[in-house]
């Protein structure tokens, strides 16, 4: 059952790599290699924190559910829970 | 002098003159008051008046005391020198006599003695009116008076004198004295209060005296405000930088752990809740991309802004010579491949056969040129060349461009080493501000004449004149037979021409074997060091000069006119540029044995060459051996086209795909690609001018400049339209004969255009003809398209041929099926008449 749903999102157009991260942002699954997997898990889970934080401060009843970060070659987007963190990363124009 | 003894007063004698004045009297005359004598050696010693000892002519005087002269007299009565002076002696009223000595004997004996004080005083201190006379010598005067004694004359002297010396003014008002033993004995000193008692001190205060008080009423004063400052302190606690360095690595989970966790119901979970919302951003940025700009990627990089879009080449410079180059044309023209804004012409003669042969002694006189432009000086070219005749082609050497082979118009290849004046060249283009400090001087020097440094033999050479010349690359060579080797130098050494006497000839710059072998390599033989060098040629080609034979030729039987490099090197083997080695000794370079190299088979030994009836041949250039005779022949071309209507004058390639050639002659021009042999893949319209020159845009692989008989030139771009050219521009009104692109920088590219009347235009080529367009990429997919055209227009015509056969076969049986129909038919009317027929009713 993970498994499918993981493939199923790594199946996508354009999908380059997928990540789970624990809560204290070491990866759990990847299908990149490890320097990579790294980087991005250990960045990406301070980029949460940070608006995960922010947008509790503006509304202490909010929550972040979802982070989309669109750049010049790929779009990373997060998902972050309470112990987990999902990483999926795409090239729209593909 | 010992003052003991003294003489006495009897011989002292009255006032008298000092015993200058004697000298004059007679000898044995003397006055009064001189008494000479003489003194025994007993009495000298005993008076200390020895002679020339004690006394001397620079000391003559001699005080005695009067009491030594008297007790003398009385220890030695009679015996005493003195005792007839007795008398005087007694008389004479001072202390001291004086005793001379006379060492000239004026008074006739060797000493005398003065008895009188006043001449004794006269004698020790004469006046100074008498030294004068002294020193003035004995001839002066005949009679002197003696002088009379003046009363003292004051003159003031005393005065000063007086003035001078230290005196009481007043009586010493204050004598302190001491008690002699007191002298030096230590002294005790003890305090005394002042205010004790009043008297013992005087007070002398200061105070305010009104008449020399001053007050100042006005001052000047300046003010200056500054901020606020505060100065502070602290000590603090110095810490010294150091180095620190942390080593870390990023945390990761066992195995054990991970497979734990991927395991766990809460990753499940949360992968089934948010599973949905990737799905949904995923699937958005599948469907669309939303945040391309489609206006952004929609035009070009070009920022023209409004206004037509500028294709026009810009007149950018143009070279001619009044003397070098009017009355000619230009054949052939090539930039520079090193330095930058040179580029060379050879300018010919505008004759026709006949008129050469009339004019041939004019000819020889003015040799053929190529002239060397650079940008900075338009009006004198930087470089000469001389030829041995006109040159219709020639060629840089890729690896050194110092080295240039030419094609002469009687069939000789010549080459130029210019190595000497390559800073002449370089420093031209350097820069117009150093040159016109010394403009004066470097403008009247004519420009410098490099004479070919060696030429082919005239029997081993073409026949006809050589049209077309090209260095083979450096990364193959070729052997005797024509196989391509492996050339382990690096450089080009070997070039290939062409001519219309139907031969492709090859030579090879180095020394054949054979000459080597017949003289030493290491030292130059005594004859080759007496060969003048009249012309100042170097000798890097002196092994050729003169018997310089083609490595091997390839005979056809069509004329040729031009033809093309052979195809570089495929792709895989990248020869390194950047350590190209130094041109070497060419001299010193020989022909390897063919053993010993490599054979490339990589190497196509197929080439293209146009001729001047307007074919195009395609054939290859390793020489076959012929099984019965063992001779080495050309093989026959494997391909001959027809498509030009006069001579050939471009065959290139394109700079882009290694298997596309142009060709121009005639009316037209065509487009091949090497393999596909039914035909040229683009074959233009014939225009109305004839095209007289080609060349492909170094960066639009597209695009193409073909220069017209009537000086146009014409642009033509395959992605727009193929029918006819997308831009003609005029520029000059003589036939262009050549056209050489070249890019200077990113920015700039020029165009090297040169007209049969001796002008070398430099065009700019502007933006739209030189930046590829986004889809230049497709010009090879056109191509492709035009190759399947072909093949279907041949495929088509094999179907046609085969239609039309079954055809002919249909109609055929057809016609067989109706002569036989109508012979029944005909029978029938025969036989069934037509009432029969009709009988019916």
């Amino acid at each position: 059952m993970l498994e499918e749903t993981l493939k199923r999102i790594q199946a996508h157009k354009g999908v380059i790599g997928t990540i789970v991260v624990n809560a204290e942002g070491i990866p759990i699954r990847t299908t990149l290699d490890s320097s990579t997997t790294v980087q991005y898990a250990g960045l990406l889970h301070q980029l949460t924190m940070k608006a995960r934080s922010t947008v509790r401060d503006i509304d202490p009843q909010n929550d972040l559910t979802f982070l989309r970060i669109r750049s010049k070659k790929h779009e990373i987007m997060v998902a972050p829970d309470k112990e987990y963190l999902l990483i999926v990363i795409q090239n729209p124009s593909e | 002098s010992c003052p003991k003894q003294k003489q006495h007063p009897e011989q002292k004698r009255k006032n008298a003159p000092g015993p200058a004045f004697l000298s004059h009297l007679p000898v044995t005359g003397h006055p009064d008051y001189i008494f000479p004598l003489v003194l025994t050696s007993a009495t000298q010693e005993l008076f200390c008046c020895r002679a020339d000892v004690d006394v001397t002519g620079d000391e003559p005087h001699k005080l005695l005391r009067k009491e030594d002269i008297l007790r003398d007299m009385k220890n030695r009565a009679a015996v005493s020198d003195f005792s007839p002076l007795k008398q005087a002696v007694l008389d004479y009223p001072e202390e001291e006599l004086l005793l001379v000595f006379d060492q000239d004997f004026t008074y006739g004996q060797s000493f005398y003695l003065v008895l009188t004080a006043g001449a004794k005083e006269d004698i020790l201190r004469p006046p100074p009116g008498m030294e004068e006379e002294e020193e003035e010598g004995d001839e002066l005067l005949e009679v002197q008076k003696t002088p009379e004694p003046k009363p003292w004359l004051s003159l003031g002297s005393e005065r000063e004198i007086q003035e001078e010396s230290v005196t009481d003014t007043r009586p010493r008002v204050y004598k302190v004295s001491r008690v002699r033993r007191q002298f030096g004995a230590p002294v005790c000193f003890w305090d005394h209060s002042a205010g004790a008692m009043r008297g013992s001190y005087v007070e002398c205060p200061s105070y305010q005296d009104k008449s020399f008080s001053l007050w100042r009423m006005e001052k000047e004063n300046s003010v200056q405000a500054i901020p606020n400052t505060k100065s502070s302190s602290s000590q603090t606690l110095w810490k010294y930088p150091r180095n620190m360095c942390t080593q870390y690595e990023p945390r990761e989970l066992e195995d054990e752990e991970k497979e734990r966790l991927l395991q766990s119901a809460d990753l499940k979970n949360f992968l089934n809740s948010v599973s949905a919302r990737f799905e949904l951003a995923i699937q958005q940025n599948e469907i669309m991309d939303v945040f391309l700009d489609d206006w952004r990627a929609l035009g070009d990089e070009e920022n023209v802004l409004g206004g037509k879009v500028d294709t026009h080449l810009k007149e950018y410079q143009s070279f001619t010579h009044t003397h070098y180059s009017t009355n000619k044309t230009i054949s052939c023209l090539s930039w520079h491949p090193t330095v930058n804004g040179v580029i060379a012409v050879a300018v010919t003669e505008n004759l026709s056969f006949e008129e050469r042969i009339n004019n041939s002694t004019r000819l020889l006189l003015n040799p053929s040129l190529i002239l060397f432009w650079s940008f900075s000086d338009p009006i004198n070219p930087q470089l000469l060349l001389e030829c041995p005749d006109d040159i219709f082609c020639f060629e840089f050497c890729p690896s050194n461009p110092n080295i240039i082979a030419g094609g002469c118009m009687n069939g000789q290849v010549a080459l130029w080493d210019i190595s000497a004046h390559v800073d002449r060249l370089q420093g031209a283009r350097g820069g117009g501000a150093a040159r016109t400090s010394n403009a004066d001087d470097t403008r009247d020097i004519a420009p410098p004449t490099v004479r070919y440094c060696a030429v082919s033999g005239v029997e081993s050479g073409h026949r006809a004149p050589i049209t077309d010349i090209q260095w083979l690359p450096e990364t193959f060579e070729v052997s005797r037979t024509g196989t391509p080797l492996e050339n382990k130098t690096l450089i080009s050494v070997q070039i290939v021409t062409c001519a219309p006497d139907c031969c492709v000839m090859f030579w090879d710059l180095r020394a054949p074997r054979t000459v080597v072998n017949a003289l030493t390599d290491t030292k130059p033989k005594p004859e080759e060091k007496t060969v003048e060098n009249p012309y100042g040629v170097p000798s890097t080609f002196k092994h050729l000069d003169l018997t310089w034979k083609p490595l091997f030729r390839v005979h056809t039987h069509t004329h040729f006119s031009h033809s093309h490099s052979p195809s570089p090197t495929p792709p895989d083997k990248s020869v390194t540029v950047g350590d190209r080695p130094e041109p070497p000794d060419y001299g010193q370079l020989h022909l390897p044995s063919a053993k010993h190299q490599r054979q490339t088979d990589d190497i196509s030994t197929k080439f293209y060459v146009g001729t001047e009836d307007g074919e195009v041949v395609y054939t290859d250039w390793k020489l076959e051996k012929d099984n019965d005779s063992g001779q080495l022949f050309s093989p026959k071309p494997t391909h001959c086209f027809r498509v030009h209507d006069c001579l050939v004058n471009t065959v290139s390639r394109s700079p882009f795909y290694l298997d596309i050639i142009l060709t121009v002659g005639g009316w037209n021009f065509a487009i091949w690609k090497e393999g596909v042999m039914t035909g040229p893949l683009v074959l233009s319209a014939c225009s109305q001018k004839r095209c007289s020159a080609g060349a492909w845009s170094l960066t639009r692989p597209g695009v193409m400049y073909i220069g017209k008989e009537d000086g146009n030139l014409e642009v033509w771009d395959l992605l727009e339209k193929t029918h006819e050219p997308s831009q003609i521009q005029s520029v000059t009104t003589f036939p262009i004969t050549c056209i050489k692109p070249w890019t200077v920088s990113l920015k700039q590219q020029l165009l090297a255009v040169s007209d049969h009347q001796g002008t070398l235009h430099i065009l700019q080529v502007p933006w739209m003809l030189r930046h590829p367009a986004a889809n230049e990429l497709s010009v090879s997919r056109y191509f492709e398209k035009e190759v399947e055209h072909l093949v279907y227009f041949e495929k088509r015509t094999e179907m046609r041929e085969r239609e039309k056969k079954q055809v002919e076969a249909e109609e055929q049986r057809r016609r067989m099926v109706r002569s036989s129909f109508s012979w029944w038919a005909s029978l029938l009317d025969n036989i069934c008449p037509k009432n029969i027929c009709a009988g019916r009713n």
